[in-house]
């Protein structure tokens, strides 16, 4: 009897750690926003003081120039964005049909510059490609993330998590040992976020320039001393679309201001 | 460049008006380096104007040391309807102009 008792003990102690550390409960989620100062909250909130909606701006003109061999511009097919576009932004990484697996608003872009405007891609982190992708994500601002609802991501969803959860770099760490775990505490004076990616692509002060969630994504793992996966690859992909998610309900900020 | 321009669209004769300008310009320092070593040289905005109805009513000079896309915060006094005039000139021949009306009661 003793020895049942000293076995489920031990039992209940190898258990508890993976009991504490965990993923966050919905009604537990917060955007990053709430974890920043006064004057960057400011500085967000008001669209002139804002300096991504520079970006949107520029991604709205755009929208309407003609560009590429096809002589067409986004608003020929698209029409209006303020319509058009209105929620889309929430639903991405989404799958393509054509591809077999998700694609970011990035790589929708660049597909159709490359299917419908016989144009060149725009490269990953260039001013216009984050202009545009800003200017139609700035169309669901307010609208809840449901990115990862189509059952044809599950497979996908899930190999981001893996990656979320998998320990890597020379410091060895993995996403949730920071921001599932230790969210709300500091590290070297800056606050722990939980890592939701509501304002994408996102004006960071730090950058002074907008970027993307991989350019973030790609910041983090550098920051552990891990080799960054490239831009556009199937893991960045993969923990973008489960981020997102994991951010299931969320209103979009886009442009959001960082520290 | 695209600009970013908050004037109040109406005010008081005598009102004290707060007026906001956020410009888009990368503002290199001139002081970084590439990775292969050479100098990125300095392209920033120098000087930044404000014009009520013709008039100037603030300047300011800029340095290497101010952050990207530069925003500024100034106050005025709204004497009579009509238009703001912002200017932005720097490096390398940049020039950029925005412009925004008011209506004074």
């Amino acid at each position: 009897m003793r020895l049942w008792r000293a076995i489920a003990a031990a039992t209940l102690f190898a258990a508890a750690p993976a009991l504490l550390a965990g993923e966050i409960p919905p009604d537990a989620r917060r955007s990053g926003y709430s974890f920043m100062g006064p004057e960057t909250r400011a500085m967000q909130d008001d669209d002139t003081s804002n300096p991504g909606m520079l970006f949107v701006l520029d991604g709205e003109a755009l929208w309407t120039k003609k560009t590429g061999g096809a002589e067409k511009a986004c608003a020929d097919c698209h029409g209006d964005a303020r319509g058009s576009m209105k929620g889309v932004a929430a639903r991405y990484p989404a799958f393509d049909n054509a591809l077999g697996r998700p694609v970011t608003l990035d790589q929708r872009i660049n597909l159709c510059r490359a299917n419908h405007q016989q144009a060149t891609p725009l490269p990953y982190e260039s001013r216009d490609l984050l202009a545009l992708s800003a200017f139609v994500a700035h169309q669901s601002r307010g609208v809840a993330i449901t990115a990862g609802d189509d059952p044809r991501l599950q497979p996908f969803v899930a190999q981001g998590r893996d990656l979320f959860m998998q320990r890597e770099g020379q410091l060895n760490l993995a996403c949730t040992n920071c921001h599932d775990d230790n969210f709300d505490r500091r590290l070297a004076g800056a606050p722990i976020t939980q890592g939701q990616p509501t304002g994408y692509p996102l004006y960071r002060l730090e950058w002074q320039t907008l970027g993307s969630v991989e350019r973030r994504l790609r910041s983090c793992m550098t920051g552990v001393r891990a080799q960054a996966y490239d831009y556009g690859s199937p893991e960045l992909v993969a923990l973008e679309l489960y981020l997102m998610s994991r951010a299931r309900g969320l209103p979009l900020e886009t442009p959001a201001v960082r520290p | 460049m695209a600009a970013l321009i908050n004037v109040p669209a109406k005010a008081r004769r005598g009102d004290v008006i707060e007026i906001r300008a956020l410009t888009s310009h990368i503002m290199e320092t001139g002081f970084r380096h590439t990775v292969d070593g050479v100098l990125v040289p300095r392209d920033i905005i120098t000087s930044f104007t404000c014009r009520y109805n013709g008039a100037e009513v603030f300047r300011a000079e800029l340095f290497p040391a101010i952050a990207a896309n530069p925003y500024l915060s100034f106050f005025t006094v709204a004497k009579e309807s009509g238009k703001f005039e912002f200017e932005w000139i720097g490096d390398n021949g940049y020039s950029s102009t925005a412009s925004a009306s008011i209506t004074v009661e």
